[in-house]
């Protein structure tokens, strides 16, 4: 079908339409990372979870290219090779061992952490695989010292439910071991602290279903509920992150990476569709001027004897600490370097982002183009370029600077890069940027970045571990949602419920000890708020606790107030005992608890006289707290004139 | 083609299930199961894996594992066989430059994986080096020969006198250094050998591999590649060396006398260290920094001697408390003509084995002691027992590491089996294998936690 991409201007990101998205031909798809919550790393004992910007030595190393199992060289890897780093490893060594620093081979994976990953893909009613094989992913970019990721397939396909009956589907979950979180990433040098390397997680990665920016936020957030409400992952900054796939019709899968917010995806991926939409309507304009990636011409040159004395202040620093300025001549692409691409965002951003990462010059402006005449360079000097060059009128010329050989790479990338405008979008990852645009990050891998650990052996999934797993698991968060629903518990608690890890206390306080929903919802959810206010953690009590508690309660031997009070008793005691069972009240006791506090109210100076019965309720609560019930004085305190 | 290589290293039910379907290795299929389609290409099988399981490499790259029981019904769409190829550029001559030539002996200098034992198998040639280090072509015109394709723990005597004669035939053809690519457990044995087999060299043999496989992209191979070449190709040691990481971190590599040389750590980088004494020289990608100055130095004559003997009839005995007389009598009454003892201390064994090691100097049967600690000499007359055991005809060998000791044994028993050269040669210092004197910074064994070593540790990369 030949698509006229002149057809549809994107509008301002509120105003788009599903009609709109649905025109533009919106693709996305999610691959959603999840740390799990175990006590060890996944493929070595060191504790997870433990993060600290401190360090107590450092090691460098280099990546090199290799091959795939299947014989050929993955495209990123070239790439990274290209930009030769030096990578600066931090090591603390509290939380990194040699596993971590590749000097020691893997041990056996985590056996929590695979029983996590399963747990969850069931909840999707997902296929688990009956041996895990696990494989290395290439990543040059230092991010793991090994050169790869070491990650597993857990299951394949699965679902999970969205609006109106549908469902999205999930292509597979993998369990692989966390990067190292970068530091700086200066010239040729990059710096990583590895404290976040190694740790467990999961990646979920759904069909490109979703047909709009919102969607991909919703599905996201389910999909995020529904792990946390096995309470078996970690939550917090970091724990939880993103990677977003965008595709319009005609354009290329994009992968956005590290998204660290569900609510920037809708604005992130309503750019990248633009971003794509408008190099496709790019590449449209340079057919109409005869350009194609057959007739492309381009050429570069070297030019730092002409902008010895350039007016530019980029350039003459750059002349003065002898380095090189390349010129780069762009047949026939005049003012293209301004075609917009995202939100206030232009064609040179794509290029200026190659140069930064591809030839490591990172410090902006890293170029300057003919196309910005005004902003920049005098226009003198442009003439002289341009006679040099021998530009044409129609032309565009880029100036990027560095040493010998960056300003080199820089001038070849730009080439490549422009020349790729005759193509479309070019596979990449990008990288997502606090405004809602993104920016380049790499050369999108593909699968020839996977070969087989050769350290370890496939892991066989029993029947007896896949059953024993499947008889023990709760419900998906969806269904819990539902089933509370149904007990009237109210929307803002059921989803709090759901995400807590006392679904199943609450199932069993509701159907064997048998207390109303909604004391019980009370008791789990609200109550430890309240508690919290009060420096106690709920947390400390076990389930077992809770139950004893709440069945003393059933059999009439505590009031509503008391249960209550022995859970605030326990925490403060560090354990429930019986003995901290409240002594209900008795008659006698009562009628001496009023008469003191009578005489006391007697002696209180009191302005606001409405308050009185309160001061008066208070008074009698402070000793007789949680051993009877705050109605049934309230009703006897009503009697009594003050 | 044989059914085992169109099945490859599938078994049992798995195999069964296979052929029922005519789903070769490498057929791209879509596979059934009561509750799933899985897309992708049939993997061959490590040989060591259960019976019960097909691979499956899914387009995503992925490989998963599926039970041969559950799997209803395999659809074939075709055939895609992997071939696990570095790409082969021929190596560029370029006249004027030094002539190295590297020989390869297996390890994981040079490596890609084995789907039948799902391990790393070795491969080497000039082209594929090229293809995967092209850095080598600034230094040198490499030619390279595959003597052997093993794993170093079955590098043995064959091998190493197979190799001294290969070195020698080159440096008579004008070599300007040689490079021997080797897996690392054993370097340090063939280091020792060939310091012994070719004595006064004219040219550098620097031996080299690596410890993360070159399959990876971390990997030590392409660096320790370049620092060893460079040794061969324009260094002026004329010595056997082990060429390998100093740190951990890419940053230098060290050249260590083929005599003094030990593996320390079975998986780290900077493995390798030069015992009781300091390296020869740091070598980086632009300079090799020499440690010392009393090495060998390189010459322009070709005069060097080839001593390409060996008896394996040699053991080591590594002592420990409470061992029986029985051990060493095994030894002797099974022919062995050689044992070195590696034994406590200044250089101990208890008194239960004094028949024994009797009766082996009464049945010429040579009896060395060297120290287990690796560091300080053999000083048996230190204590009673020393004296006692010197006595009984045990010989020390000064701070001659244990390893180093049983190849060197192995080496003079095989010029001759009078006791008494045997011996001479044993105590003639012929590749620094014994030193004179420890200097103290000979051993160094930082220990961590403490704060000075700390302190180092965080501004230096090691």
């Amino acid at each position: 079908m030949e698509i006229n991409y002149f057809d549809f201007d994107f509008k301002p990101f509120e105003e788009m339409t599903r009609e709109d998205y649905e025109k533009i031909g919106f693709k996305s798809g999610l691959e959603v990372h999840q740390q799990l919550l175990t006590e060890r790393k996944l493929f070595c004992r060191c504790p997870a979870g433990h993060y600290s910007d401190e360090y107590n030595a450092e090691i460098l190393r280099h990546m090199r290219p290799t091959l795939s199992e299947l014989g050929e060289y993955d495209g990123t890897a070239l790439m990274e090779f290209k930009t030769k780093k030096e990578i600066i490893y931090r090591i603390n060594y509290d939380t990194v061992c040699t596993y971590e620093m590749d000097d020691t081979p893997p041990f056996m994976m985590n056996e929590q952490a695979l029983d996590i990953a399963i747990e969850i893909s069931m909840l999707y009613g997902a296929n688990i695989v009956d041996e895990v094989h696990i494989a290395r992913k290439q990543y040059l970019d230092g991010s793991i010292p090994t050169g790869f990721q070491r990650t597993a397939i857990v299951s394949v396909g699965g679902s999970l439910p969205y609006k109106n009956n549908r469902r999205i589907n999930l292509i597979q979950m993998s369990i692989e071991e966390d990067s190292c979180r970068e530091v700086s990433d200066i010239g040729h040098k990059r710096v990583y602290i590895t404290d976040r390397l190694g740790m467990p997680l999961i990646e979920t990665v759904t069909e490109p279903e979703m047909k709009t920016p919102q969607e991909v936020a919703d599905v996201n957030r389910i999909i995020s509920k529904t792990v946390k409400s096995t309470g078996k992952v970690r939550t917090g900054i970091g724990a939880a992150r993103e990677d977003v796939n965008v595709s319009v019709t005609g354009g290329t899968r994009i992968e956005i990476k590290g998204v660290p917010r569900i609510e920037l995806i809708p604005k992130l991926t309503y750019n990248e569709a633009m971003r794509q939409w408008n190099l496709l309507r790019l590449r449209e304009e340079l057919k109409n001027r005869g350009i194609t990636e057959n007739t492309f011409s381009a050429k570069y040159d070297d030019v730092t004897k002409l902008m010895k004395k350039s007016r530019f202040q980029p350039i003459s620093d750059a002349v003065a600490n002898g380095w090189k300025v390349k010129c780069v001549l762009l047949r026939g692409f005049k003012d293209l370097l301004r075609w917009k691409t995202q939100t206030d965002t232009f064609f040179s951003r794509e290029i200026s982002d190659r140069v930064r990462v591809i030839a490591c010059l990172n410090v902006l402006p890293n170029i300057v183009h003919s196309d910005s005449m005004s902003e920049s360079m005098p226009s003198s000097e442009w003439s002289i370029l341009r006679k040099f060059m021998g530009a044409s009128e129609n032309d565009t010329m880029v100036l990027v600077w560095g040493d010998d050989q960056d300003s080199e790479t820089g001038a070849k990338e730009i080439i490549i890069r422009a020349k790729e405008a005759t193509i479309g979008v070019p596979s990449e990852t990008r990288q997502a940027l606090d405004d809602g645009t993104n920016g380049f990050e790499r050369i999108l891998p593909g699968p020839e970045r996977m070969y087989p650990d050769t350290d370890l052996p496939p892991i066989v999934i029993t029947e007896e571990r896949f059953n024993k797993i499947k008889n023990n698991i709760s419900k998906p968060f969806w269904d819990k949602l539902t089933y509370y629903n149904s007990l009237n518990l109210n929307e803002k608690i059921s989803e709090e419920l759901a995400l807590s890890k006392y679904t199943n206390t609450f199932e069993i306080l509701v159907n064997k000890v048998k207390i109303t929903p909604n004391f019980a919802a009370f008791i789990l959810i609200e109550f430890p708020k309240r508690l919290k206010k009060e420096g106690l953690d709920f947390s400390l009590l076990s389930e077992q606790e809770i139950i004893a508690i709440c069945t003393l309660y059933k059999s009439g031997k505590l009031i509503r107030e008391g249960v209550l009070e022995i859970i605030r008793a326990s925490i403060s005691n560090g354990k429930y005992t019986e003995d901290l069972i409240p002594v209900s009240c008795s008659e006698d006791e009562l009628t001496n608890r009023l008469k003191e506090a009578k005489e006391q109210l007697k002696s209180t100076k009191i302005i606001n006289l409405t308050a009185k019965e309160k001061i008066f309720m208070g008074l009698i609560m402070k000793n007789l707290r949680g051993r009877i019930s705050g109605k049934e004085l309230h009703g006897i305190v009503k009697e009594i004139k003050l | 083609m044989e059914e085992k290589e169109l099945y490859k290293g599938y078994r049992g039910k798995a195999l069964e299930l296979l052929k029922s379907f005519n789903a070769l290795v490498w057929s791209d299929v879509e596979v059934k199961t009561a509750t799933s389609n899985f897309i992708g290409i049939i993997l061959p099988r490590s040989e060591q894996a259960d019976p019960n399981h097909i691979v499956l490499k899914m387009r995503t790259g992925y490989n998963i594992g599926i039970r041969a029981d559950k799997i209803k019904e395999i659809t074939i769409f075709g055939h895609k066989e992997a071939h696990y190829k570095i790409p082969e550029k021929e190596f560029p001559y370029t006249s004027g430059m030094p002539r190295v030539m590297l020989f390869g002996t297996g390890g994981t200098i040079a490596s890609r994986l084995d789907y039948r034992t799902g391990a790393v198998i070795p491969a080497f040639s000039p082209g594929e080096l090229y293809g995967s280090v092209p850095e080598l072509a600034d230094i040198c015109n490499l030619e390279t020969e595959k003597l052997y394709g093993v794993f170093s723990e079955n590098m043995g005597p064959e091998q190493w006198i197979g190799t001294a004669k290969a070195i020698a035939r080159e440096i008579e053809k004008g070599v300007d250094g040689i490079v021997i690519g080797h897996g690392t457990d054993t370097m340090h044995h063939t280091a020792a050998i060939l310091s012994f087999m070719i004595q006064n060299s004219p040219v550098p043999i620097v031996m080299v591999g690596s410890q993360r496989s070159s399959d990876r992209p971390s990997s030590d191979a392409a660096l320790n590649l370049i620092h060893s070449v460079k040794t061969a190709a324009e260094s002026d040691i004329a010595e056997v060396m082990v060429c390998m990481f100093g740190p951990t971190s890419d940053v230098y590599g060290l050249l260590h006398r083929g005599t003094r040389v030990r593996k320390m750590h079975s998986s780290y980088r900077s493995t390798f260290r030069t015992i009781g004494d300091i390296p020869i020289a740091m070598v980086n990608k632009n300079m090799i920094k020499p440690l010392r100055n009393d090495y060998k130095k390189r010459r322009n004559d070709r005069t060097f001697k080839l001593l390409p003997y060996f008896d394996d009839r040699v053991s080591i005995v590594y002592y420990y408390p409470n061992m029986k007389a029985d051990i060493i009598d095994t030894l002797v009454d099974s022919g062995y003509k050689g044992i070195i003892i590696a034994g406590t201390g200044l250089g101990h064994v208890n008194k239960p084995l004094y028949p024994a090691l009797k009766r082996a100097k009464e049945l010429d049967v040579a009896v060395y002691m060297t120290v287990q600690t690796l560091w300080g000499y053999a000083q048996m007359y230190v204590y009673d027992t020393g004296r006692d055991l010197m006595e009984l005809g045990v010989i020390p060998l000064a701070n001659m590491l244990p390893e180093v000791a049983y190849v060197k044994l192995g080496w003079a028993l095989g010029q001759t089996q009078d006791l008494n050269e045997v011996k001479n040669i044993m105590l003639t210092t012929y590749a620094g294998e014994m030193t004179l004197r420890e200097p103290s910074n000979g051993y160094l064994i930082f220990q961590g936690g403490i704060p000075e070593v700390e302190e180092f540790i965080s501004t230096i990369k090691k």
